[in-house]
This record gives structure tokens, C-alpha cells and sequence, in this order.
């Protein structure tokens, strides 16, 4: 494994989803004066949201020893005060009992919602839907100073079967769930921000039903497109020494060679374990969304990987904390697909002349598939030529 | 365009049966959930 490569991922990925100014600390604050308890001080570090060692309070929560005798005036109610029973319930230390069924219900304060409100509505938000308008935005300007990629010398005018109608329909399946997925997305995650203000909460709310309908239920689609295309295609994205080559020139993309491929050229490969792997880690997050408190992963993931690069993650999370931080992995995650997606769109429609027909119809210009994908013809016409089916 | 519209209309038919199915498995969050589970005893 290249951890150095690892590393940085992790790296661009803490550098995303943190806030520059919690990286601060705020300077120690002698608390003699209140007898420990916090200070103007703590409360203006707050709101200037540094860093404040809450130990001070989420430790102070009595102590049994310290309790006076029953005897004594006006009772005991043990070691500890009704400000340190409060602070145990604040800092989910409280040993608390309830008549709620249902996991987490014994959370009764789990302050980490802000954190994670605050990311969603800010960065998440912001770098996720610049992402998207930037590579619409790139894609607009390479299309008007590369063109369309044409047929070179033009249509043979006789087609090649590219794939076959279940091929086409994994596809479709797994294509149609995710735009609807994406859209219905976008529309939860900055409804609120983008759309109220100009449809006002009336028209948003069944607008925002619907789609946590759709985004719930058509998930199951694309799980099943997700096994269908990688069962049918696995084999044919195998990486080879070929898309080396295929890379190195450009993949005709930029420049005009044609460089040789098989079934699928390496911008394709690129693409297949893209959606898969991404697909995959969208899709278990979703679940953990879908089943709530069912699917705790993060905690464990974290361990795996403070073992692995000697990181300090927490690997003590509360039950919201693990759904919150499902929440933004499967936001982050979608995004990078949809920017994936959206170049992916690009090549296979209005980028390329004769690409939309292989899922259109199925059918290739045999002269396209020889500029694009030479030895998969070949393959397929030696198998013709014995008699078997492409 | 058929296979197209196929898979389009196969990925709605499986939004609309999904909320049934998993309810046969006991698996919609909302009956896990519902007011009778809870005993007051």
C-alpha cells in the first residue's frame, strides 16, 4: 500500500471537513476565582470558537466520598450536586435510565450536533456544490476549444453490437437511481439554503417529503445497478499494461491519437472502479442512514486507521456521532461521484460523436469502435469468425 | 431507448415496492420504532 499517497488523502480530506480556527487553541484560564467553575474567559473562547479544554466541568461531576452523613442537616443527596448531576448529563456521563426503546434513547445531550449542523450547512455545502459547478464549468470551456471528438474519416455506416440489452439495462438502472439519487440529494442537503428562500416553506415541504421518499427507496435500485454492472463488467476492468499506454497518450481525449483498447480503455476502467468503490461506500453509509443506530462503523474504522498511520481519532463515539459523521462521509463521498459522473456524462454524450449509441441502442459505428476500442472489434470478429456470439 | 426507459421505470417500480418488502422483514424504521413497542411496566 503507498502510504504516503494514504496519508495524503487523509490529509486533503482533514484539511476539507475542518474549520482552520479549531485548529487553535485557547490559552489556559486560571479558574480560582469561581472555584473552578468557568470564567469569562471560557465563555468568550467559545464564541470565538478556539479550543477550550472542557475537563474542568466534564470531570467535575462529585464525588461519593465527599458526601455529607444522612444525619446531617437537610439530607445528602449523595456526592454529588444537582451542577454536577447536569454536568454528567451534559457530558453523556449520567447513568441514565429510560422507559424509550430504541438504541441511543439514554443520549440525552450529545452536543456534537453543532459541529456537524455547522459543516453541513458551510463547507460541505460550499466545496461540494463548487465542485460540481467547476467541472461543468471546465467541461463547457474544453468543449468549445476541443470540439466534439468526431469519427475520424467519418462513419463506416455499418454498426458493431457494443452491449447487449441486460448490459445496457444495469447500466440504465444504476444510472437512472443515481440522478435521481443526486438531485433528490442536492435538494435535502441545500434545500433549506437555496430553494426556501425563493419558494418559501409551503411549496419546499412536500417538494422535500418527496424526495426523502424517492432518495430512500430508489437507493435499493442503485444497489442492485451496482451488482449488476460489476458482475457483468469486472472482468473486462481488470487494470492492464495497456491503459499505461492508453494514459500516456492522452486517451485521444486530448490530442488525436487513437490509442489501442480493449473492451474498456483505461478512462473507462477509471470510471467502472470509481462508481464501484465509491458506490459501495455510498451505499453502506446510506444504510447506516436508512437503519439508524444500526451500522456504528466509524469508530472502528478510525482504530484501523490510527493503528495503520499513528493518527488520534477518536474511537469513542456516541451513537449520533457515528450517524452525524455518516451523514457527512456519504454527502462527501456522492459528491465526488457526481463530479465523476457529470465528466463521465460529458464524454458519453454531447463530448463524443457515436459514444451515446453503445447504450442508446447498443449498436457502434464499426469505424468508431475501431478508433476507440481496435482489439475489442478484433476479438469480436475472430469470435464471429468462429461462429460464437461477442 | 427501450432498454433505457427499462431500467428508468425498473428503478421506480423498485422505489415503490421497497417500503412493503422490508416492512414483510420488519425492517421499516418506522413500525421499529412505533408507539406500541414501548412498555410502560
Amino acid at each position: 500500500m503507498n502510504f504516503k499517497l494514504l496519508g495524503a488523502a487523509v490529509f486533503a480530506l482533514a484539511t476539507l471537513i475542518s474549520n482552520p480556527v479549531w485548529a487553535q487553541d485557547a490559552q489556559s484560564v486560571d479558574r480560582s476565582a469561581t472555584g473552578g467553575a468557568q470564567t469569562l474567559e471560557d465563555i468568550m473562547a467559545r464564541q470565538k470558537q478556539l479550543e477550550v479544554d472542557d475537563s474542568f466541568r466534564s470531570e467535575n461531576l462529585g464525588n461519593p466520598a465527599d458526601a455529607p452523613p444522612i444525619s446531617g442537616p437537610l439530607g445528602t443527596q449523595g456526592g454529588s450536586s444537582v451542577a454536577d448531576d447536569y454536568r454528567a448529563i451534559r457530558y453523556n456521563k449520567a447513568d441514565a435510565s429510560t422507559q424509550v426503546r430504541g438504541p441511543a434513547a439514554d443520549v440525552m445531550i450529545q452536543d456534537g450536533g453543532m459541529s456537524w449542523l455547522k459543516l453541513r450547512e458551510g463547507p460541505v455545502i460550499t466545496y461540494g456544490g463548487s465542485a460540481i459547478l467547476g467541472m461543468i464549468i471546465l467541461l463547457t470551456i474544453f468543449y468549445f476549444v476541443r470540439g466534439k471528438m468526431r469519427i475520424e474519416g467519418g462513419p463506416a455506416g455499418t454498426t458493431i453490437e457494443r452491449f447487449k440489452a441486460i448490459e445496457r439495462f444495469g447500466h440504465w438502472l444504476l444510472a437512472g437511481s443515481f440522478i435521481a439519487l443526486a438531485l433528490t440529494g442536492l435538494l435535502t442537503l441545500m434545500g433549506r439554503s437555496f430553494l426556501i428562500p425563493i419558494i418559501g416553506h409551503e411549496a419546499f415541504s412536500p417538494l422535500a417529503i418527496g424526495s426523502k421518499w424517492l432518495h430512500n427507496n430508489i437507493a435499493w435500485a442503485f444497489m442492485l445497478g451496482l451488482v449488476l454492472t460489476f458482475v457483468m463488467w469486472v472482468a473486462h476492468n481488470i487494470p492492464n499494461k495497456l491503459d499505461w499506454q492508453w494514459l500516456k497518450a492522452g486517451g485521444g481525449i486530448v490530442g488525436n491519437a487513437h490509442p489501442s483498447a480493449k473492451k474498456f480503455n483505461a478512462g473507462q476502467k477509471i470510471v467502472f472502479w470509481t462508481v464501484m468503490i465509491l458506490g459501495v461506500s455510498v451505499s453502506w453509509s446510506g444504510l447506516s442512514l436508512l437503519f439508524p443506530f444500526e451500522f456504528l462503523m466509524f469508530a472502528d474504522t478510525f482504530a484501523i486507521i490510527n493503528s495503520i498511520l499513528g493518527t488520534d481519532l477518536p474511537t469513542v463515539l456516541a451513537p449520533h456521532e457515528e450517524m452525524q459523521l455518516g451523514n457527512i462521509w456519504h454527502s462527501i463521498v456522492a459528491f465526488v461521484m457526481m463530479v465523476a459522473i457529470i465528466a463521465h456524462i460529458y464524454i458519453g454524450s454531447v463530448g463524443m460523436e457515436g459514444a451515446f449509441e453503445a447504450m442508446g441502442n447498443g449498436q457502434v459505428d464499426v469505424e468508431w469502435a475501431r478508433q476507440h476500442h481496435d482489439l475489442w472489434v478484433e476479438e469480436v470478429q475472430a469470435k464471429q469468425g468462429k461462429g460464437e456470439s461477442s | 431507448m427501450k432498454v433505457m426507459l427499462a431500467g428508468f421505470i425498473a428503478a421506480l417500480v423498485i422505489a415503490a415496492l421497497a417500503p412493503p418488502v422490508l416492512n414483510q422483514f420488519g425492517w421499516s424504521s418506522a413500525e421499529q420504532y412505533k408507539s406500541e413497542s414501548v412498555r410502560l411496566d
